[in-house]
């Protein structure tokens, strides 16, 4: 797992060096420029192609925030219009400024989420990994069935037992359960045997320390990738979630962005006026996400780099 | 059956074996278990016993709701019901075209990234992520503007190609879903592809070439079966992912009639809970659905693994 997450990426300039020195045919040397060529253009082309697909509609998104409810009916789809400003005004106004609320609980659910989540899957996956105890098989298997079960299935659940503790409708309710995640378990268990070596923990042992003294000041340092990498995948599927907010909360300035974009969706049909709001909320709630991801790259790549490995 | 999992890191603690293992282990991981049985395991049992009870209403209808012990009488009721049938269909549709698309288009464009004549790759990796970036409300929704007819681009376009196409239509509003779900996770299971591509030692694709297969050769015959493994954990994720469909069609609903309050399992359920207010009947179909979804999921990782380990 180490050997993936670490791994320099292998050199395709070598590769293509070492075949262009392999000795080859006259016959094919003739013919090898024009069909790199070609497969350079058919390759290239696809990929084009393919982010073509994955950044077209979110281009989309940033041309229509620029448009009023007229202009977004029937005018050209990728010509930017001028209610930019006005648009941004209108959602930060309606309904009291309600979508900044909406943006701070998504802020508050996923970051406290993200962080409690990362720390208690780090502790459980370094004791899955570090420590030898009575039943570790059992209980690491019950975490890989919480894996299985798809989220959804237990949401109904969820809202059944909250409501007879009279949990619903507050924080509560979408806080604890984003505080628990299987996956994070796994992947925390395979961050820690991949960072953090047994003989430094053993080193640490030998120099006197208990082990909560050793995980907080030799384990938790090492394990600081692996931390933002657990936090940061928690983080996109609390801001993501959309069932469990939408069961669980009735009261609208508990709402995180998802339910709340989709109160104004669900009224579009009625009041096209609604549109640009859905638009520009959308788009607001988008952007922080994206930067945070084309910042974080590296720590995403280690994350999925660890998930793929079984 | 709480207290008797709550009691587990307890015994723990009791019987230590190798020194301070056990209890060192219950101080690590209480905190996740205390919340896995709050968010999980306690939902899952509180729902199973309430599924297995009906509100019936007492004589005239005065003195409110009494519960009656009905058995799985629940279950049968749901897996009786014409609707909670029909939304299996199309969940089973559903994945039928989703997950072998998915998978195909993922794997395509991870084998071309890995292309020796591939440029960019850095920029193309980002690209093709950054809808994963995307919550599922907002993807859904930017899909929604894009599939009606006077605001989407691609509506309009085709109809000046002469094709008239209703995406939302009773027909085509299954495959439509399919390709917000693909548009989101396609990137994803891309970098997980290609990480697992970019782990394949070069001695066998330098063998290959020797032997002289093509670069399309070498992907499809060397390169595609040496990450079996990484595509079973993208296959089952997949899997346990189109399980849990709920935000795209709840999304679509407020854009189409086609889309119907029931339209898929978990759609049923919530539609049982809060609009025809029958509790017993949400929780056996969340647990019917719960059940289906990990017996199929650990089917899929039981395969898979086998296949691995060949």
């Amino acid at each position: 797992m180490s050997a993936t997450v670490a791994a320099t990426p292998r050199s395709h300039t070598d590769a293509s060096a070492a075949r262009a020195s392999r000795p080859a045919g006259r016959r094919h040397q003739a013919r090898r420029p024009r069909r790199r060529v070609g497969a350079a253009l058919g390759t290239n082309g696809i990929l084009v192609v393919g982010a073509a697909y994955m950044v077209l509609p979110l281009l989309w998104l940033v041309f229509a925030t620029t448009k009023d409810a007229s202009t977004l009916y029937g005018a050209d789809a990728f010509t930017p219009g001028g209610s930019f400003v006005a648009n941004l005004q209108r959602l930060l106004a309606e309904d009291g400024g309600i979508f900044l609320r909406w943006l701070g609980n998504s802020i508050l659910y996923a970051g406290a989420g993200a962080l409690v989540a990362a720390f208690v899957s780090l502790m459980a996956g370094y004791a899955f990994d570090k420590l030898a105890f009575r039943g570790k098989g059992f209980l690491y298997g019950t975490v890989l069935v919480g894996v299985l079960v798809p989220n959804t299935a237990t949401v109904i659940p969820l809202y059944l037992l909250a409501a007879s503790v009279g949990l619903t409708n507050t924080m509560w309710a979408v806080l604890i359960p984003a505080f628990c995640n299987p996956f994070s378990v796994y992947l925390a268990r395979v961050f820690t045997s991949g960072y953090l070596p047994d003989a430094v923990l053993e080193a640490g042992r030998v120099d006197g320390a208990g082990p909560v003294r050793s995980f907080l000041s030799i384990g938790l340092p090492m394990l600081v990738p692996g931390f933002v990498t657990i936090a940061l995948f928690q983080f996109v599927a609390i801001w993501n979630n959309f069932m469990l907010p939408l069961i669980m909360l009735q009261d609208r300035s508990l709402f995180p962005t998802s339910v709340g974009i989709f109160l104004w969706q669900s009224q579009v049909q009625q009041n096209p006026e609604y549109s640009p709001l859905v638009i520009a909320g959308s788009f607001l709630s988008v952007v922080p996400l994206v930067v945070a991801f084309v910042l974080l790259q590296r720590f995403w790549r280690a994350g999925l780099a660890a998930g793929s490995v079984k | 059956m709480t207290v008797r999992v709550d009691d587990s890191p307890q015994r723990l603690r009791r019987r230590p074996i190798r020194g301070t293992g056990g209890r060192t282990a219950a101080i690590f991981l209480t905190p996740f278990f205390l919340l896995f049985i709050v968010a999980m395991i306690g939902p899952v049992v509180y729902a199973i016993g309430l599924s297995l009870f009906a509100e019936r209403r007492s004589g005239l209808g005065f003195g409110g709701a009494e519960k009656v012990f009905v058995g799985l009488g629940n279950y049968a009721d749901v897996l009786a019901s014409e609707t909670f049938l029909a939304g299996f269909g199309r969940l089973a549709l559903y994945c039928v075209l989703y997950v072998p698309t998915l998978l195909c288009v993922a794997l395509a464009l991870a084998l071309l990234l890995d292309a020796t004549v591939a440029k960019a790759r850095r920029l193309f990796q980002v690209l093709l992520f950054l809808p994963h970036a995307v919550p599922g409300v907002i993807a859904a929704l930017i899909w929604a503007y894009l599939y009606t007819p006077g605001v989407s681009p691609i509506v309009s376009a085709l109809a000046s190609g002469g094709i008239q196409v209703d995406f939302l239509s009773v027909h085509l509003v299954l495959p439509s879903m399919v390709n917000v779900a693909v548009w989101e996770w396609a990137g994803y299971n891309v970098i997980i592809l290609f990480t697992a591509l970019q782990a394949v030692p070069r001695e066998v694709l330098e063998a290959a070439r020797v032997d002289g297969a093509g670069e399309i050769r070498a992907a499809l015959a060397i390169k595609a079966p040496l990450i079996g493994p990484a595509l079973g954990v993208a296959l089952l994720f997949t899997i346990i992912g189109s399980l849990q469909l709920f935000t795209e069609p709840k999304i679509l609903s407020t854009a189409t009639t086609a889309v119907t309050s029931t339209w898929v399992p978990n759609m049923w359920a919530y539609d049982a809970a809060f609009n025809r207010n029958n509790l017993p009947q949400a929780a056996a179909a969340s647990i019917i659905l719960a059940l289906l979804a990990g017996a199929l999921s650990w089917v899929v990782s039981h395969l898979t693994s086998k296949g691995s380990s060949r």
